[in-house]
């Protein structure tokens, strides 16, 4: 009886780890053949797509479809576009949100229940809903530069970055956070009479370790992969940033070598990113669901 | 002590002010702008300033129509029949071009239409393509919504087991999550193609040939079914760990008691998982809804909308209008509209979610 009950432990056993394996190659396919296509000559990748040969780094492998990815578009310029545009919206968003939901989570001011529910509210509108007149608003603002004022964001940095840094679900994950720390701590620091800005950077900022990654990973992964709000704003190659590079390799007859080569290029970071901080980021997308 | 109050007054304002600043700059005036914008004839570049035009932009995007065609009589009353012996209906076009009888259907097309009687009823619409991408964009959600959200479950009760290397997989399903979209859908579009596809060849090869090539993303039955895969293999690995963080905030204690009680496991499931998942499963359908409202860059990257408008979706009308021909009171009309939509779908799907006592 007992012999009989182990086999079928260990039978069912085999079969959660072939079902588990069926679905992790579903879901890694595809990212695998795009990194070993890149290596293969355009010609050699489409018949190989025809075997299991796909799959595998065999026949004629090279860096060749890499080099001319950057001699048909100014790939450097893009990945250094969407890492400014990405890192300083991460880092604005950081300070500007943390210090935000530091007021409504602990100072008391008029209107601040206000503030709170309109910022709350905006969560419900999706981005789509209000790209286009915020695109007609970019085209008019004012920018105070080195040459006065000048007028329309299009075609800039700033149009990339500002709009994007304090948005409700950043302040909501603050807020949340804010308010499960020790009120304690911060009233024994208000008694020895520290200012709220000190307290802010003193005592609740070192403490926020887990929510700023939280806020960080959230932030970056919407920037770096940001596409309907840059082909719109970014005519002009200069400020283009990775995800609109793509275009220059969409045509007719496509190079599929130099796309996969670009697609590896711009998406191979970032997989290496998230499994080396695996566990964080998967902590901060459950962390947008917990309170719901 | 007032003094205190007002100081603090200042540093609520001080330190909240620029996220308040920037959110009302870049999410609440572009929002009422729209709604704004949409009753104007707003462009994007212009020489003579917008002007107020009322509804007719609503009118132009939502105006419908039916009419009811009765068979041409020859003098006699008999039924005058074509060369196919068909009995035949007046020209449709002759209705709605300038026909002063019929001002109502002025400029419309058919959208569908039907036979009754003896004649046959048509639906009209003043814009059928941006009714299509209202159609599309609802099978889209009412697919995705059930498909990802179930989906998305089934893989969490699969990781939620105390396994060996179970971390492994979960890190593994979740990393199309981190991928662009964009990345995605251009790595599909070659898994779909249809001479050199790998999907093409994985289903030629298991059938030993028998299944036909398709060419996935070219032809207007497949397509939008084809983004609707990808769309969930992208995105499946997000619900999924909503799901955990859901499944982890149920005591171990009520498994232990239903355990006890010898429940199998369907029985656990029904009755101490799912109870246990109710805020999680609200949740996670309204931010799919959500999402899936907003589909563009699938679509701009792998259809452009084709083939015969089978994936035009109410997004990628908004841009190609109010970017694309630079109409912005077109594309703040359709914004508009998408909200609208959004809301009302996200307060039916909260009433028909709520709590019953």
């Amino acid at each position: 009886m007992a012999q009989i009950s182990q086999d079928n432990r260990g039978l069912r056993l085999v079969v959660r780890y072939t079902v588990l394996c069926l679905i992790a190659a579903i879901f890694s396919f595809p990212l695998i053949f795009m990194v070993i296509s890149s290596l293969k000559p355009s010609q050699q990748l489409l018949a190989d797509a025809h075997s299991f040969r796909a799959l595998l780094p065999v026949g004629d492998i090279s860096l060749n479809n890499y080099f001319d990815a950057f001699k048909r578009a100014p790939v450097a310029l893009f990945v250094f576009n969407s890492v400014l545009v990405t890192g300083v919206t991460v880092i604005a968003s950081l300070a500007v949100c943390s210090a935000a939901a530091f007021a409504f989570a602990f100072v008391k001011w008029k209107g601040r229940d206000l503030a709170l529910t309109v910022i709350l509210a905006t969560l419900i509108v999706p981005f789509e809903t209000i790209a286009i007149p915020l695109l007609l608003e970019a085209s008019k603002l004012p920018w105070i530069g080195l040459d006065g004022i000048t007028w329309g964001w299009l075609n800039s940095y700033r149009v990339q970055i500002v709009p994007f840094i304090a948005d409700g679900l950043t302040i909501y994950l603050f807020v949340q956070y804010f308010k499960d720390l020790p009120g304690e701590l911060i009233e024994a620091a208000r008694v020895e009479g520290a200012s709220w800005f000190a307290i802010y950077r003193r005592v609740v900022m070192p403490l926020s370790g887990p929510v700023l990654a939280t806020a960080a990973i959230l932030k970056f992964l919407v920037m770096y992969n940001q596409y309907l709000w840059p082909i719109m704003v970014t005519q002009e190659e200069q400020y283009r940033p990775v995800m609109v590079g793509l275009q220059y390799f969409f045509q007719l007859n496509r190079a599929w070598g130099e796309i996969m080569a670009y697609l590896s290029l711009i998406t191979v970071p970032v997989l290496a990113f998230y499994l080396y901080l695996q566990k964080a980021f998967i902590a901060s997308i459950a962390s947008t669901g917990v309170k719901g | 002590m007032a003094s205190k109050f007002t100081q603090s007054n200042r540093t609520g304002w001080l330190m909240a002010g620029p996220a308040i600043a920037l959110i009302l700059a870049f999410v609440i005036a572009p929002f009422f702008l729209a709604v704004g914008f949409s009753f104007t004839n707003q462009r994007l570049v212009s020489p003579h300033p917008a002007e107020f035009t009322g509804l007719s932009n609503y009118r132009q995007l939502l105006g419908l129509g039916v009419l009811h065609l009765d068979p041409l009589t020859d003098a006699a009353g008999a039924v005058v029949l074509d060369d196919q012996g068909q009995p035949k209906l007046p020209e449709l076009r002759k209705i709605t071009r300038k026909n002063p009888d019929y001002p109502q259907f002025d400029g419309m097309r058919e959208w569908f239409s039907w036979s009754s009687g003896e004649g046959r009823t048509y639906v009209l619409a003043r814009d059928v393509v941006f009714m299509t991408a209202i159609v599309n964009t609802f099978i889209f959600v009412l697919v995705v919504a059930p498909l990802q959200g179930g989906l998305a479950l089934g893989l969490a009760l699969l990781i939620n087991q105390r396994l060996r290397g179970i971390n492994v997989f979960r890190a593994i399903y979740f990393m199309p999550v981190v991928v662009s979209i964009v990345v995605v859908s251009l790595l599909w579009s070659f898994i779909y193609n249809q001479n050199d596809g790998i999907l093409n060849n994985i289903l030629s090869a298991i059938s030993f040939g028998a299944i036909p090539r398709i060419d996935w993303l070219g032809n207007p039955s497949t397509a939008m079914g084809a983004i609707i895969f990808m769309s969930v293999w992208q995105a499946v690995g997000f619900h999924m760990v909503i799901w955990l963080s859901g499944l982890q905030t149920i005591s171990p204690t009520l498994y232990e008691a239903g355990a006890i009680e010898g429940a199998s496991k369907w029985q656990t499931f029904r009755y101490i998982t799912w109870p246990g998942l109710r805020n999680t499963a609200v949740l996670v359908l309204v931010v799919i809804t959500m999402q899936a409202f907003g589909l563009f860059s699938q679509i701009d990257v792998m259809t452009k909308g084709g083939p015969l408008d089978s994936t035009q979706t109410i997004v990628f009308q908004a841009i190609q209008r109010g970017y694309g021909k630079q109409d912005i009171s077109a594309g703040s009309a359709i914004s508009v509209i998408l909200f609208v939509i959004v809301l009302s779908v996200s307060l039916i799907q909260r009433y028909l979610t709520r709590e019953k006592v």
